[in-house]
């Protein structure tokens, strides 16, 4: 238990999938206008690193790693896919983003309206391939630490977002040197929140 | 021709993913000869570090095969096992050191330089993000460490990545293993900066940490007490 | 050939797919501390989006528009793939600090977002040049960034030491901070700067 809140606050704060790795910039820029569509992207975000995590763990540990074929029978023990993990990987984001889509389509309609257009977005977004890549590389060792990790990496991008198009409504309206408007300045901002998330470095838990 | 209808996506998705899979499989089969290789390298690289002995790339098999005498095996109670060397050399020890103690294989390597012997141990543990690895070499009396590499796979670059850097690793040589009175105690890594008064009366076994990293620096700790304990018996039965 | 002469240079500077069009920010910050890994991170991208590129322009009357998209990912993660294998075979060190941001590739923008602005309605020569320009705009950036975080935060380029012992007898520092995530944003940030106010057509209203 104390280990899986661990995981979870060090992937929110310290871990951050922007300011640590700036996975899922592209929409994490172009969607960050507004603060209301960015809490659309970022609660689809969330739900489906929360989906693709385990199941992408579950992939990796029964299906793709040296060894992980063993259930199968004695003479599959040595099989070695590990070099189909991207494909499946993202093969397994593509189609469990459309399997959320057609979910909410259909029994939350209004969900599917405030999130509608981000989620076929999502496919694409380095976040959640960031995140099974990440799950990947740490050896998480139980479905559960999984999860925890997929819903706290997708919590912290949402929190990063929404925090950055707070900031841009306000500095819409503040004096900035023509070539630095937009783009320019919206890359520092995020470059100093970058820095004050740096300060959570220190948590110990 | 109809690019829409079922049939034909079937078909088009069906022979996409047998040419793909075939292309991958075989660019896999040709270049694995090749990675392996790369990371027998590595290892070795590593465990000449871990007695001074600089290596290169190229020259690493060459060293290796010169220095390091013989790859064996025991157990916990300090028995030797019965395993052929290119399978202890390629142990896995993430597998082994979830393992209760007594079931463990433990891999060592001796290594002779200029007449002096030298055990090796492999290392594994945690550290803040990742796996953290390590080899440290033991001097005949298998209680004084001669030398220490360690690596990592994605530690914070600038904090706990200083693990597999010269000044971190340094000061681990000459500390010891056993206490004067023959306990067991690891080696003890010191929080940066602050457990500096603490360090100068611990000269046998503490070493300074990293700061900043001070998670790394205790998943290193854990590491070299959680894996050399599992020697115990073979260094208290051995030593000379 | 003056039209694709064009292809090949506006991306690197009118039409660069990171400062100008803001695709692929996400996979190649984190790989911007040292010069190596920055250049074979842009050789890998540009390698990928060339052959994506011309494969799908080669494909494009005869994929179903249902399943493009997954069409080109599969497309990108078998290329990529096959780049990730050849690195752990011939350039071991670097693919080890590389690590998951060589997956990451396929989740990069420009690919996908050439592939579908561009590949998709040009034949498969254009395509490829266009490939291969974009690559190169994204590289040029990666590299530009990565010399400057190496010089200032290392005091090196590209492993070898510039700045003289002298220096660091006399008290000058290495700038610890540029080593870290932040940096490499606002670094970045100040790189539009100076694009738009050079190039005044590029300033945002």
């Amino acid at each position: 238990m104390e280990n899986l809140l661990d995981i979870f606050v060090k992937s929110v704060f310290i871990d951050n999938m922007i300011f640590a790795y700036f996975l899922g910039m592209c929409s994490y820029l172009a969607v960050s206008k507004t603060v209301n569509t960015s809490l659309g992207l970022g609660i689809a975000v969330v739900f489906v690193q929360v989906i693709t995590v385990p199941v992408n763990w579950l992939m990796e540990n029964y299906l793709l790693k040296a060894g992980a074929l063993s259930w199968l029978g004695e003479e599959f023990a040595d099989i070695d896919l590990s070099f189909l993990s991207f494909i499946m990987f993202i093969a397994i984001i593509a189609g469990m983003v459309q399997l959320v889509e057609m979910i909410v389509e259909k029994f939350a309609p209004a969900l599917y309206n405030s999130l509608g257009i981000f989620l076929p977005l999502i496919a694409v977004n380095c976040a959640i391939l960031g995140g099974s890549l990440f799950m990947q590389e740490r050896e998480y060792a139980t479905i559960a630490e999984a999860t925890v990790y997929g819903f706290g990496s997708g919590f912290g991008w949402a929190i990063a977002i929404v925090a950055l198009a707070a900031i841009r409504e306000k500095v819409r309206y503040s004096h900035i040197p023509a070539p630095l408007k937009g783009l320019g300045s919206t890359f520092i901002i995020t470059g100093l929140m970058a820095i004050a998330f740096m300060s959570f470095m220190g948590i110990k838990l | 021709m109809n690019t829409n209808s079922n049939a034909y996506i079937f078909i088009y998705s069906s022979v996409l993913v047998i040419v793909v899979a075939a292309g991958l499989a075989f660019t896999a089969l040709t270049l694995k000869p090749a990675q392996d290789l790369n990371i027998e390298i590595e290892k070795k690289q590593n465990i000449l570090a871990s007695f001074g002995i600089p290596s290169t790339p190229e020259n690493a098999v060459e060293l290796y095969s010169k220095y390091v005498k013989e790859t064996y095996a025991i157990n916990a109670a300090g028995e030797k096992l019965d395993l052929e060397p290119s399978k202890v050399f390629n142990t896995d020890l993430k597998k082994e050191t979830v393992k209760p103690i007594d079931e463990r294989v433990l891999p060592l390597y001796r290594a002779e330089v200029d007449g002096k012997t030298y055990v090796i141990i492999p290392l594994r543990g945690k550290g803040l993000w990742g796996p953290i690895w390590g080899y440290v070499s033991l001097e005949s009396d298998l209680n004084t460490i001669h030398g220490a590499v360690f690596d990592h796979k994605g530690e914070t670059p600038g904090l706990g990545a200083e693990i597999n850097k010269d000044w971190f690793q340094e000061p681990f040589v000459g500390k010891k293993l056993f206490d004067a009175s023959g306990k067991f105690t690891s080696i003890h890594v010191y929080k940066g900066g602050k457990g500096a008064s603490a360090m100068a009366g611990d000269t046998d076994h503490g070493v300074d940490g990293i700061s900043g990293g001070t998670i790394t620096s205790k998943g290193l700790e854990a590491m070299l007490r959680d894996c050399l304990v599992a020697y115990e018996k073979y260094f208290v039965q051995n030593k000379q | 050939m003056s039209k694709n002469m064009k292809l090949l240079t506006e991306p690197l500077n009118l039409n660069n797919p990171i400062t100008v069009q803001v695709l692929g920010i996400c996979s190649a910050l984190a790989v911007t501390v040292k010069m190596e890994p920055a250049f074979v991170m842009a050789l890998s991208v540009t390698i990928v989006t060339a052959f994506s590129n011309l494969i799908i322009s080669m494909l494009r009357n005869t994929i179903p528009t249902r399943i493009r998209i997954i069409v080109q990912l599969v497309v990108v993660a078998a290329l990529v793939i096959i780049v990730d294998q050849i690195l752990k075979a011939y350039v071991y060190d670097v693919s080890k600090q590389l690590s998951v941001f060589v997956g990451l590739i396929i989740t990069n923008c420009i690919i996908m977002g050439r592939l579908e602005a561009f590949a998709l309605g040009n034949k498969p020569w254009p395509s490829f040049v266009d490939g291969i320009g974009n690559g190169a705009g994204y590289g040029l950036i990666l590299i530009a960034v990565a010399f400057l975080r190496e010089l200032t935060g290392s005091g090196t380029i590209w492993g070898f030491q510039v700045i003289p012992n002298s220096f660091y007898a006399a008290g000058y520092e290495n700038n610890g901070l540029m080593i870290l995530p932040p940096m490499a944003l606002i670094t970045i940030g100040i790189i539009i700067w100076i694009q738009r106010a050079k190039v005044s057509s590029l300033i945002e209203k």
